[in-house]
């Protein structure tokens, strides 16, 4: 009966808002009304009310606002006979109950401001477990993967579990499936992230599992996660509520798991996330609501058993997950990529200057290499005692008809994240500088070297079938082996690495697009050349060439890149007719080359954003994972937020941080030499190609003449330095013409 | 042969049978009272009175003093050459389609004239000319204003801004009484149709010029000697048609809608149990809502409450009859008190203190009925009077509206001392949810935040709503009262059709208790079931009065907008039909649902059967020309089946008669959609 449901979900409607207009008195009695009210690091305030309304919360007293919002909202309440409609009044009391958690979330900020602990991960030791709401940072991080598909959803996980067991069960199980699990609430003095706590499972963005708070109200930062999606990646404006909850029913692939009995506080919000098309799915007995509409499937299953939970949520939410059986003893997937192996669960090691660690691809005759062949040169990680360190060297030949040489950095580049998704082995760095960790846990459950080799080649096989039909794998674990190995693969690093660098624009007539993120940004369309990688970092041309030979039909098409229209500021006939196409015509041309003229449209997930300072003569550009202020006037995400979502933005342009090293970077804007200000974490984090490309560029001290935000973070201050170290900007012709 | 003359006059007049005149048992103990009471009543004339043959074929003509010319077609049929001619030669085509033209003339008018007096007095009200008149719903005149050409924005400094309301409504109420009869344009709702179907009327050159023009047009070419090919008059009957539809219609809904505000759901009740043995009853009969708004204000004022009082009545009851009862139970819930049928049987009850009437459906007999009463009938509208001596005329001005009502129910009240002893009120009513329109469905199917028709369109995609069906219109005394209504609707929603109500339909409905959500559960298939368990509605949506028939144009409009449809009416899984119609008005209304693409059956009988070409030309061929077509079939289980099979092609056709596959998406799917 959905009378019940609206009957519980509208009272519970009443008495929430009734309740934090309470708070809200208490508040504005206790404190200023001009308190500042805000979630750590966003440029979104409090984002569903944001979003959805177009109201800027900042202070105690704008929360006044929605407040009234919320309380206008509730419908009359259902009568038992004889009622009046109820699906749209029920929607509306879900709705204000969701907006008066976000207010309630609001005023904790103020009265109680280290009630969460906002970083990726918990601090168990220190207590600090709830995380509260995702900044910025970790919303563009993990939101990218979201628009990838390495994240094809998430799972708002409500209650306590009847068993830690079963909770880690499901958890797991959606880990497997590659969702991310955010839980609020608890049930019965318990709650889902104590239960994975007890059962030993790690929590916290790194594994997916993220423990947003202990009351309903947190559940409220899901919402907000998703809604900041819609506006950060799908370019929706705040305020345009019908094209948020319509872009998140159709591309944010959420839903709801109540554990434990629905009282009309989950009731309402249930009902709330109904809004987004995000149904609700509970192990109790309460009322279904089947038919479609709202959501793509059904609105609420009650009664689901615990082993089936997984399975039919993804159904009823119309997800396809494609979950990756390897036959290995551990549980395999994107989730446990994050995951750490600390000192006092570690088994054994390689890599991480203890050994050495190397991995190496290569090409081989069809002939010579037998496929699925898995050899282990030494001893095992069995043989070993706990505590000792071995050497490692990961060779991996691979044959196929359209494998190419270029393709094996690509497939190498895969075993960094293939070997960390096996739950309980860590893996860091690459190439001969790798390090592995494994767990105790993993060796309880049998680990052995070999299941490396299993899971790279079914991964290979799964991932690349188009190029590959044979990979064999080789581990050695002795010594000299090893430095055979490290030796040989030294030296094809380098002849690699020289191909790459000598690749021009100029000579390669193909270029290829990038429609990867049209799932979350449909109008947006990259152009990646050789010299210009994509904006996200992710792919460059190689990537591209790969993943178009892998899927034909894929995100990555090439484009003939035409006629050159202008070479200095990188304009391309083949590439705007693409362009105009792909766009629907919302985008006629664009450079490769220039920030000021018509520069190439920019997406949500852009790594870095380079933006005109005008009175320095220069550009400035500013990475994802810097929060603070900078010369343009703007943080990162308030610039996300003014040109992404598929715009061309004069006077501004998003761009990978590897960019910025490359020879064709904005330099129809003058190049790298133009560039005055990056915030320090960038500049150390490219440090040794900036020196590089200075000295390249004539200019070997460029490093030490770029300003970061400890010589200021205003054009005014940064300017009198630029002076004194002679910046060479300043010297070039004037940047707007 | 005296005594056989004797025994001739001695025979007892005919009476109806109570049993067999009404499926409602209120309306049978009133036929039975009346009959006691020695009160003939419309049920007793259809007994004695039969209809004419040759009117029924639809092949009379007396438009010229040569005739009436009378074409009836022979028993047998006719085999070979159709020879039949009127003086003129005149086929029985001609004859036929000039009198389906001349019906659909003056139902176009009645709506179209109902829909002027409302423009005349919302532009009295935008010229701030009456007190007693407001614009209550400012949101609708702002949403309407667009499709008269009305900005509602304006432009200052470069800056766009709120155009102040009372200079919007000013020209709505100027743009819109233009639309009765500009010298040149077309009618500007005609676009509010999905864009293939007013492309489809532009390509036919069908879109009316202005309202009036095409009902004139109508009456000349009808005239003796003009338009003698049926397909050209019934392509006039289409402009005219859809001037009412789209046009008078529409604009009249609309400005009612602006000025009483849009109706939201209520509760309600309905039949002559509405009616109260302690309360001053008064029954708002006819189809304006220009004096009923006035009415139920004056009634529930404070002053005529007291008044009522102080005359020993503990109320005022207020009971429609017919779309008056409409118009103020979709607004205010006041009850209606019974069908067009039940007109006479609510003054019979002897608790019936006034009857005030204004236009159509009223009749004339009303005032012999009353006369047996001590009931007050009055009329007030200047163009609707009776001749007989006891009917009162209060001339309802808008400019004096609330001293006119206040008028009419105070001598209502003044009359409650003169009931006679022998008050009998049926105890027969029944609970209504009732005040849908298309805002307010919207609404419902998502509120404030995802209310949109889609939600409708997946369930019908699903196939747990098989199609949506309009049922309207009359009753008929050639019928038996409210069966055929109620055995439609009964069968469409059992086979999970969602029913859509207006007019007399509507309150038949209402009265058989169907309009309210515990009914779902009881007479619908299982998949209409669960949508009205979930949405809270009941399987059957009243929509209004007769005018409100554009309601459902336009709420067929967005649900082709919503998407996954069609892209235009006549592709929806949809059809009309119009049970047991009466009224001229009802063959207009078929024939703009007809040619608007919608399947259109009608009960009872058409009076084409003596031009078997013009029928089938109808039935048959007009499909081609706009996608929907009419259809006659008395019986209501073949009639709702005809309606199905209809919807079921139109699902084939969508290819959506299948059951739908569960997609599950992944990434790649995820990008393939279009940007919305």
């Amino acid at each position: 009966m959905s009378k019940l449901v609206a009957f519980a979900a509208i009272q519970g409607g009443y008495n929430v808002v009734s309740e934090v207009e309470g708070l809200l008195r208490n508040a504005l009695a206790t404190y200023n009304a001009d308190t500042k009210v805000e979630f750590p690091n966003t440029g979104y305030y409090l984002p569903v009310i944001y979003s959805l309304l177009g109201h800027k919360v900042e202070t105690l007293e704008d929360l006044q606002k929605p407040m009234k919002f919320a309380r206008g909202l509730l419908p009359p309440h259902i009568k038992r006979v004889n009622h009046l409609p109820y699906l749209g009044p029920l929607l509306d009391a879900g709705m204000a109950a969701i907006l008066a958690y976000e207010i309630r979330e609001g005023i904790r900020s103020v009265t109680d401001p280290d009630f969460y602990f906002p970083q990726e991960d918990p601090d168990i030791e220190a207590g600090k477990i709830w995380l509260g709401p995702a900044d910025d940072v970790i919303l563009r991080k993990r939101g990218v993967e979201f628009v990838d598909g390495t994240a094809p959803g998430f799972a708002a996980i409500v209650g306590a579990c009847p068993t830690p067991e079963i909770a880690k069960m499901i958890v797991e199980d959606y880990q497997l499936k590659n969702l991310y699990i955010f839980c609020a609430s608890g049930h019965n003095g318990t709650s889902v992230i104590d239960q994975l706590m007890e059962a030993g499972v790690q929590i916290g963005w790194s594994t997916r599992i993220v423990p947003f708070g202990p009351d309903i109200s947190s559940a409220v930062f899901a919402l907000g996660f998703a809604n900041r999606a819609a506006m950060a990646f799908g370019g929706v404006q705040p305020g345009d509520y019908k094209k948020i909850l319509l872009y998140n029913k159709n591309r944010i692939f959420a839903f709801v798991n109540a554990f434990g009995e629905i009282g009309t506080r989950w009731a309402c919000a249930a009902a709330g996330c109904v809004n987004w098309g995000f149904p609700t799915l509970a192990d109790t007995d309460v009322p279904e609501i089947l038919p479609t509409g709202i959501c793509t499937y059904e609105h609420v299953v009650p009664n689901v058993p615990h082993d089936e939970i997984c399975q039919r949520s993804v159904e009823v939410r119309g997800l396809k997950v494609h979950v990756t059986e390897i036959d290995i003893p551990l549980s395999f997937g994107p989730a446990f990529e994050g995951e750490r192996v600390r000192g006092k669960d570690l088994y054994s090691q390689c890599g991480g200057g203890k050994t050495q660690c190397t991995e190496l691809v290569k090409m081989a005759d069809m002939k010579a290499i037998d496929d699925g062949k898995v050899d282990i040169i030494g001893p095992d990680i069995t043989d070993l005692k706990e505590g000792e360190t071995f050497p490692l060297g990961i060779y991996i030949q691979v044959a196929g008809r359209e494998m190419q040489e270029d393709f094996e950095p690509i497939l190498e580049r895969q075993i960094h994240h293939l070997v960390n998704y096996i739950q309980g082995i860590m893996h860091i760095g690459q190439r001969d500088i790798s390090w592995i960790r494994v767990s105790k846990a993993a060796m309880e459950k049998g680990f052995s070297l070999r299941h490396i080799g299993v899971v790279l080649h079914a991964k290979f096989h799964q991932d690349f079938e188009n190029i590959l039909d044979k990979v064999q794998v080789t581990l050695y674990t002795k010594k000299a082996d090893v430095d055979k190995l490290t030796e040989r693969a030294r030296a094809e690093y380098k002849h690699r690495d020289e191909r790459v660098e000598n690749m021009t624009d100029e000579a390669e007539e193909i270029y290829y697009s990038c429609t990867l993120c049209q799932s979350f940004a449909p109008n947006h369309v990259c152009t990646v050349s050789p010299e210009r990688t994509g904006l996200c970092g992710a792919y460059n041309w190689m990537d591209c060439k790969a993943s178009f030979e892998i899927n034909p039909t894929g995100p990555n098409q090439p484009i003939e890149k035409g006629e050159c229209l202008d070479p200095k500021l990188g304009q391309w006939k083949g590439v705007n007719d693409f362009v105009s196409k792909a766009s629907r015509g919302n985008i006629t041309h664009y450079n490769f080359y220039s920030l000021v003229h018509d520069p190439m449209t920019t997406c949500g997930c852009c790594e870095c954003i380079a933006a005109m300072l005008p009175a320095c003569n220069g550009v400035m550009t500013v990475g994802r994972d810097y929060m603070g202020e900078t010369p343009c006037g703007m943080k990162f995400t308030t610039l996300a937020g003014v040109m992404g979502g598929g715009q061309s933005s004069p006077g501004f342009v998003g761009h990978s941080k590897f960019n910025i090293t490359q020879r064709k970077f904005i330099v129809g804007d003058g190049g790298l030499l133009r560039v005055v200000w990056m915030p320090k974490v960038l500049k150390e984090e490219i440090k040794e190609r900036l020196m590089k490309r200075g000295e390249e560029l004539g200019v070997p001290d460029l490093y030490d003449k770029i300003a970061d935000e400890t010589v200021g973070t205003t054009e005014e201050e940064i300017l009198p330095f630029l002076e004194k170290v002679g910046h060479p900007a300043l010297s070039m012709e004037p940047l707007i013409g | 042969m005296a005594e056989v003359t004797k025994e001739k006059a001695a025979k007892p007049q005919k009476m109806a049978d109570a049993i067999t005149a009404s499926i409602d048992p209120a309306t049978q103990e009133m036929i039975a009272r009346a009959q006691k009471l020695g009160v003939e009543t419309v049920f007793d004339r259809a007994v004695t009175m039969k209809p004419c043959n040759i009117g029924m074929q639809g092949t009379c003509c007396k438009n010229c003093a040569m005739g009436p010319c009378r074409l009836p077609l022979p028993k047998a049929g006719i085999e070979g050459e159709d020879t039949r001619k009127g003086l003129c030669g005149a086929t029985a085509n001609t004859i036929a389609a000039r009198n389906f033209a001349r019906m659909v003339a003056a139902g176009a008018s009645a709506h179209s004239d109902h829909g002027r007096s409302v423009a005349e007095v919302f532009l009295s009200v935008a010229r701030k000319e009456t007190e007693d008149y407001k614009i209550k719903d400012p949101g609708k005149l702002i949403a309407m204003a667009p499709h008269l050409g009305v900005a509602t924005t304006i432009e200052k400094d470069g800056e766009v801004l709120d155009r102040d309301l009372d200079e919007i409504a000013l020209e709505v109420a100027e743009k819109a009484l233009a639309e009765w009869g500009k010298s040149e344009g077309e009618l500007v709702y005609a676009k509010r149709a999905p864009q293939p179907l007013y492309e489809r009327w532009k390509k036919l050159g069908v879109v009316p010029r202005n309202i009036d023009r095409e009902i004139v047009e109508i009456m000349h070419r009808t005239h003796m000697g003009v338009d003698q090919d049926y397909k050209n008059l019934v392509k006039q009957c289409t402009r005219a048609a859809l001037a009412d539809g789209w046009g008078g219609s529409m604009l009249a809904t609309d400005l009612q809608d602006v000025m009483f505000g849009a109706p939201t759901p209520l509760q309600s009740e309905a039949n002559l149990g509405v009616l109260k043995q302690d309360h001053v009853n008064i029954i708002i009969h006819g189809h304006e809502p220009i004096l009923s708004e006035m009415i139920v204000a004056a009634a529930q004022s404070k002053e005529m409450i007291e008044y009522a009082n102080s005359k020993g009545a503990k109320g005022i009851q207020l009971g429609g009859i017919c779309c008056t009862g409409n118009e103020i139970l979709q607004r205010h819930g006041v009850p209606p008190a019974g069908t067009f049928l039940q007109q006479e049987l609510a003054i019979i009850t002897g608790a019936c203190d006034a009857m005030v009437v204004d236009v159509q459906c009223i009749f004339q007999n009303l005032a012999n009925v009353a006369k047996c009463f001590h009931t007050k009938l009055i009329t007030t509208h200047p163009i609707a009077r009776m001749e007989q001596e006891n009917v009162l005329h209060i001339e309802f001005d808008e400019h004096h509206a609330m001293e006119d009502a206040k008028r009419i129910v105070k001598m209502a009240i003044d009359n409650f001392e003169n009931r006679g002893a022998e008050v009998m009120i049926p105890k027969y009513k029944a609970v209504q949810i009732a005040g849908f329109g298309v805002e307010s469905i919207e609404y419902h199917l998502g509120g404030t935040f995802r209310g949109s028709y889609y939600t409708l369109n997946d369930n019908i995609i699903n196939g747990r709503i098989r199609g949506v069906a309009g049922v309207v219109g009359c009753n008929n005394a050639r019928t038996k009262h409210n069966e055929a209504h109620i055995a439609i609707v009964k069968e469409l929603i059992k086979n999970d059709v969602l029913v859509l109500t207006t007019g007399c339909n509507g309150i038949a409905c209402a009265m058989e208790g169907l309009l309210t959500p515990e009914t779902a559960q009881v007479f619908c298939g299982p998949g209409l079931a669960e949508v009205c368990e979930t949405v809270g509605i009941p399987p059957v949506l009243h929509l209004g009065s007769c005018v409100d028939n554009s309601r459902i144009l336009l709420a067929a409009t967005e649900v082709v907008k919503a998407g996954g449809l069609g892209n235009d009416i006549q592709d929806l899984p949809a059809a009309g039909s119009a049970p047991e119609w009466m009224s001229e008005k009802a063959i207009s209304i078929g024939h703009y649902f007809v040619t608007s693409g919608v399947y259109t059956v009608f009960g009872y009988h058409m009076p084409l059967d003596g031009a078997p070409v013009l029928k089938d030309y109808l039935y048959e061929e007009l499909e081609k020309v706009y996608g929907g077509m009419w259809d006659c079939e008395p019986d209501p289980i073949k009639h709702a089946h005809k309606m199905i099979a209809h919807i079921d092609k139109k699902r084939k056709a969508l290819g959506i008669d299948k059951a739908r596959e569960r997609v599950l998406m992944d990434m790649a799917d995820r990008r393939e959609m279009e940007a919305k």
